[in-house]
């Protein structure tokens, strides 16, 4: 892999001609030998060092942002050297068990991080040639998700939720419990924009599995710097990849919230006036987002997967909305928790009917988890949209008109709601275990109803009917 | 990329933002020029000429290029290498191989003229000609047998004719080798031909042709005609990708080109993956090695997605020119209609709709309109067809790029949500989509295979259309409160959508269906309704015809072969029988 052009005749000018400050941005004159998306040290005399990316350069100027922001920056006193090179960071095995801010500065009193080697932080496209199609299940533990919309490793599988449901506790739940079958299992989990609140819960959660050495924490705060978001996701996954194809371990990546990284991208934007397209977001927010989703991946003929859940709250709800709609255009698929199942009491409340994992044909069945999970989730998903049917016709003509098979839909609904859907935040559930709750709820229907599944599975795995 | 002979034409960079970089200083440059940039040589299209300056779109990562780095003209538009190799292979918007590139795409590899894995290939040439003869454009100059499952044709390039002088002796030939000079012209074993032009024809034919897919709601209601083009819009989820695949395996083409559009790279390799397990029942070999794919995934450079579909296009028009029915498809285009749309802002053009570039119907147009029907220079027919999916934000269809595309295709192939999310795949909704060749298409069925295909989809449609509007009224007053023959419309509906229009892609028996199946499935569902209403009109309850088990109908798709039409035709009669038993 190469890490970029070396450039080191001008690592270490230092320069002070500061043009403008606008936003995050600083733009510096009388540059010489700067190439683009190179990386900086911006020194702020009496402060801390700032770190700062070459968004563009033209002649002698150079514009770039400042992951810190420019509070308290003036056009005097100031010093910049650029590296040379894009920004690169240490990778291995040194990560795991740390804990570190956006920046991946620890945050646990530990040393810098070190490793034997760097990588450039915004990594190299994988040859799509090279890639093996995902094909075998992360067990989550998980039985909404395990059951219908199972994880697939290397698969990318987001998340959408709306402020005030508990995504937080889904994603630190499959954080903490995801396993893959034996295989050695690490997880980065990346916050941004999260309040101090929501960062303690997460360390707390999460403890268990840092203290095992098993995962990687990077944190950015609601109140940390915006613009440091932009580096936070690729940070978790410069360390992923290298923990991966380099190391041989499952890792699962976690980022979490997105839409606050999307709004660091857009505060980018229109400080650099460039002409928005919907609702004030870039136009290449798309290929932005991509070059994360896209980094997640099997190769062939080596170990180790990246799969990655990022996590993003839906202003207003709003599925349409650019974040959610452009991250669904990129993953494979989605899981959507809706404030409605959360009204009737369920953890964790997703919407089944939303929600979708498409690599699940490859990842689960005979082989990878049992021969008639593909077609219980089906004939699940299936009298679930039935069910909702006789629900509105209840609604319209009153419960006691109808018909006998409609009300055997109802009484569907609450027992898989119940039975199936709904577990603790705490609970981590085999697989066995889960298949079985929707055989249970399955046999609340007549079996003439269930259309999807084989006489053979009826007559292995269909429960007697009780009493 | 070759040099100008003579002196070097070298300028140096001033600016770089992102893909755009200007440059000043070059002589003579023309517009659509490549320049090669910096030490690594990175490839960028010229785009806007001013004076001295000119500004350029790069094909690669631009991080390290810096103001002052050397920029030199190469006095060549983008070419790509069309020869033997093509079938079965992967490769990049610029038509470079991935199948032999490293794991990860750094910017320092060679362009698609100069790669040496497809230089160094040996093929057998067998000569169709012999010397003296007097050819023309797009004649026969021989084949080469190992290149695929088609028969790969060596022809004389457009605008060179003459006679054969001489034809290369020895049996085994690379890429470049020249293999045979007409009219003084030297040609080469592959050709070389900027992907942004056209490969020029004789004239379109007019003639409809259905393209067969194997999927029962494209054949049956919205058919597509060899040659033209057709858009699958659809947000997030609805199973456009899906769709295509199934496309991509089972259409009757004799050539696909996959061009992956700024989509993912897990999709990329399971078309790969799924397309060599699949055996071609036409010729035997594995579907792979009929196709060609170009993938530039969404990670990959902006600019390389916005010139990949013209190299898939290219591609295309040169096994056209072979004599082959192509077919395209770009998933998807508005991903290509993005990195336009990122160029121009950067560039400071006047953004029209929704920040698109004000000439993106203009270029979707011409995109779309290079599909064709045709006799080619060398007097076979043959077409190319060109499927794109839209991915509209938001699922909202009035946004420019899926509004500029319905004006230019002849089919429109709509996805539903609300199908997808009720896991009715594939989710082509009836309300939303046409098919503008349908009855010329009709006209075809009955000439050519004497079959009542218009009638069987003008009733199906208008089902259809009477099942939805009752549904709609049947929320509001309930089911049971419809008259008897409407109930029955009701239940006619569900027979059409879950026993025919729905089909699995993963199942064996259904994935594919041939066109007989299809209507013989049609027939069975059409005659059970045709039943139903007679047994209302002799006084049977609508509730106990409801109750009935249409198991034999809706099983039918999955309980007989793909193309076993006969065995649908046989359920007619049980069907039927059970209906009867009700009076």
């Amino acid at each position: 892999m190469s890490d970029g052009i070396p450039r080191p005749e001008t690592g270490l000018v230092s320069h002070g001609d500061v043009r403008e400050l606008r936003g995050p941005l600083v733009v510096l004159g009388d540059v010489e030998g700067v190439g683009w998306d190179e990386s900086a040290t911006v020194v702020v005399d009496g402060e801390d060092d700032r770190h700062g990316l070459v968004l563009e350069v033209s002649d002698d100027q150079v514009t770039m942002q400042v992951l810190e922001g420019t509070d308290g920056m003036a056009l005097g006193g100031i010093h910049v050297t650029f590296a040379g090179h894009p920004l690169e960071i240490p990778v291995g095995s040194g990560w795991l068990g740390r804990v570190c801010n956006g920046r991946g500065e620890p945050l646990d009193g530990g040393p810098p991080i070190s490793g034997a080697t760097t990588q450039p932080v915004n990594g190299w496209p994988l040859n799509p040639v090279h890639r093996e199609p995902p094909k075998e299940p992360v067990l989550t533990g998980i039985s909404v998700i395990d059951g219908l919309a199972t994880l697939v490793r290397g698969q990318k599988l987001p998340i959408f939720s709306v402020p005030g449901l508990p995504h937080l506790a889904l994603a630190t739940q499959i954080a903490a419990q995801a396993t893959s079958g034996g295989a050695s299992f690490r997880v980065v989990f990346a916050a941004m924009g999260l309040t101090h609140a929501d960062i303690a819960y997460v360390r707390d959660r999460l403890e268990e599995r840092s203290a095992a050495g098993e995962l990687v924490l990077l944190l950015n705060a609601a109140d940390d710097p915006v613009i440091e978001r932009i580096l936070t996701p690729r940070i978790a996954l410069t360390v992923a990849e290298s923990l991966a194809f380099g190391e041989g371990h499952d890792v699962l990546v976690i980022m979490s919230d997105m839409t606050s990284y999307a709004e660091a991208v857009r505060e980018v934007s229109a400080a650099r006036r460039e002409i928005p397209a919907r609702r004030g977001y870039p136009g290449y927010l798309y290929s932005d987002l991509a070059t994360l989703y896209e980094r997640c991946g099997r190769v062939r003929g080596q170990e180790g997967s990246v799969t990655i859940v990022p996590v993003l709250t839906m202003p207003a709800g709003d599925i349409t909305h650019p974040v959610p709609d452009l991250t669904g255009y990129i993953t494979e698929g989605q899981i959507v928790l809706s404030a409605d199942v959360e009204a009737r009491g369920i953890y964790p409340p997703v919407d089944v009917l939303s929600s979708l994992s498409r690599l699940m044909r490859s990842g689960a069945g005979k082989g990878r988890t049992r021969e008639d999970h593909l077609d219980v989730a089906a004939q699940v998903l299936a009298a679930i949209a039935r069910a909702r049917q006789s629900v509105e016709l209840a609604e319209l003509i009153g419960a006691g008109s109808l018909s006998e098979t409609d009300q055997r839909y109802i009484e569907y609904q609450a027992r898989v709601e119940r039975e199936l859907f709904n577990q603790r935040d705490d609970e981590t559930r085999t697989f066995e275990d889960t298949i079985g709750r929707a055989w249970e709820a399955l046999a609340t229907l007549p079996r003439q109803e269930l259309t999807m599944l084989s006489t053979a599975y009826l007559d292995q795995y269909l429960p007697k009917p009780h009493g | 990329m070759d040099a100008v002979a003579g002196t070097p034409r070298n300028g140096r960079v001033v600016r770089v933002s992102g893909p755009l970089i200007e440059i000043e200083g070059v002589a003579e440059l023309s517009m659509l020029e490549l320049v090669a940039i910096g030490p690594n040589r990175i490839s960028s299209e010229t785009v806007a000429i001013t004076g001295d300056r000119a500004v350029l779109q790069a094909y690669e990562y631009t991080g390290g290029v810096t103001p002052g780095d050397v920029a030199t003209g190469t006095g060549d538009q983008l070419v790509g290498l069309l020869g033997p190799g093509l079938l079965g292979q992967v490769f990049d918007g610029l038509l470079r191989p991935l199948s032999s590139a490293e794991l990860w795409l750094t910017p320092d590899r060679a362009s698609s003229t100069q790669d040496a894995a497809t230089l160094a290939r040996e093929w057998t040439f067998v000569p169709a000609v012999a010397v003296g003869t007097a050819l023309e454009s797009g004649d026969l100059l021989g084949t080469v047998p190992d290149a695929g499952s088609v028969e790969h044709r060596v022809l004389v390039p457009p605008g060179v004719s003459g006679e054969l002088s001489w034809l290369v002796e020895s049996a085994v030939v690379h890429a470049s080798d020249v293999i045979a000079q007409v009219g003084g012209h030297d040609v080469t074993l592959a050709e070389r031909w900027p992907v942004r032009r056209a490969r020029p024809f004789r004239a379109r034919a007019t003639e409809a042709v259905p393209l067969h897919t194997g999927q029962r709601v494209l054949d049956l209601i919205y058919p597509l005609a060899k040659g033209s083009a057709a858009a699958v819009p659809g947000g997030f989820g609805t199973g456009k990708t899906l769709l295509l695949q199934q496309i991509a395996k089972w259409s009757d083409a004799d050539v696909i080109v996959y061009v992956g559009c700024g989509e993912r790279g897990n999709e990329m390799a399971d078309v790969l993956q799924g397309l060599s397990e699949l055996v071609d029942s036409r010729t035997g070999g594995r579907l792979i090695d009929r196709t060609v794919i170009i993938a530039n995934t969404s990670n990959m450079p902006m600019m390389a997605r916005e010139a990949s579909i013209y190299t898939g296009i290219t591609v295309a028009e040169y096994y056209r020119d072979m004599g082959y029915d192509v077919v395209v498809i770009a998933d998807s285009t508005s991903r290509w209609a993005e990195a336009l749309r990122e160029f121009a802002n950067r560039n400071g053009d006047l953004p029209a709709e929704e920040g698109y570039p004000a000439n993106l119907a203009s270029r979707l147009a011409a995109f779309y309109e290079r599909a064709a029907r045709v006799t080619t220079l060398g007097g076979r027919t043959a077409s190319v067809t060109v499927i794109g999916a839209v991915s509209p934000p938001g699922g909202d269809m009035t946004e420019p790029v899926t509004t500029d595309t319905q004006r230019f295709v002849r089919s429109l192939w709509r996805l539903d949500r609300d199908l997808a999310y009720s896991r009715h795949y594939p989710a082509v909704s009836w309300t939303g989509s046409f098919a503008r060749d349908a009855d010329a298409i009709g006209l075809w069925y009955q000439a050519v295979q004497h079959s009542n295909w218009s009638a069987r989809r003008a009733r199906v449609i208008s089902l259809l259309a009477e099942a939805d509007r009752l549904a709609s009224l049947a929320e509001i007053i309930g089911a049971t409160s419809l008259p008897g023959h409407e109930r029955v419309v009701l239940l006619g509906g569900r027979l059409l959508r879950d026993g025919v229009l729905m089909q699995s892609a993963l199942s064996a028996n259904d994935a594919f269906c041939s066109a007989e199946k299809g209507a013989a499935l049609l027939d069975l569902c059409l005659a059970v309704i045709d039943k139903c209403q007679e047994l209302i009109e002799r006084g049977v309850v609508a509730t106990s015809i409801e109750q009935a088990d249409f198991g034999l109908v809706l099983r039918a798709k999955e309980e007989t072969g793909p193309s076993d039409a006969q065995g649908v035709a046989d359920r007619r009669d049980e069907a039927l029988a059970l209906l009867e038993a009700l009076s």
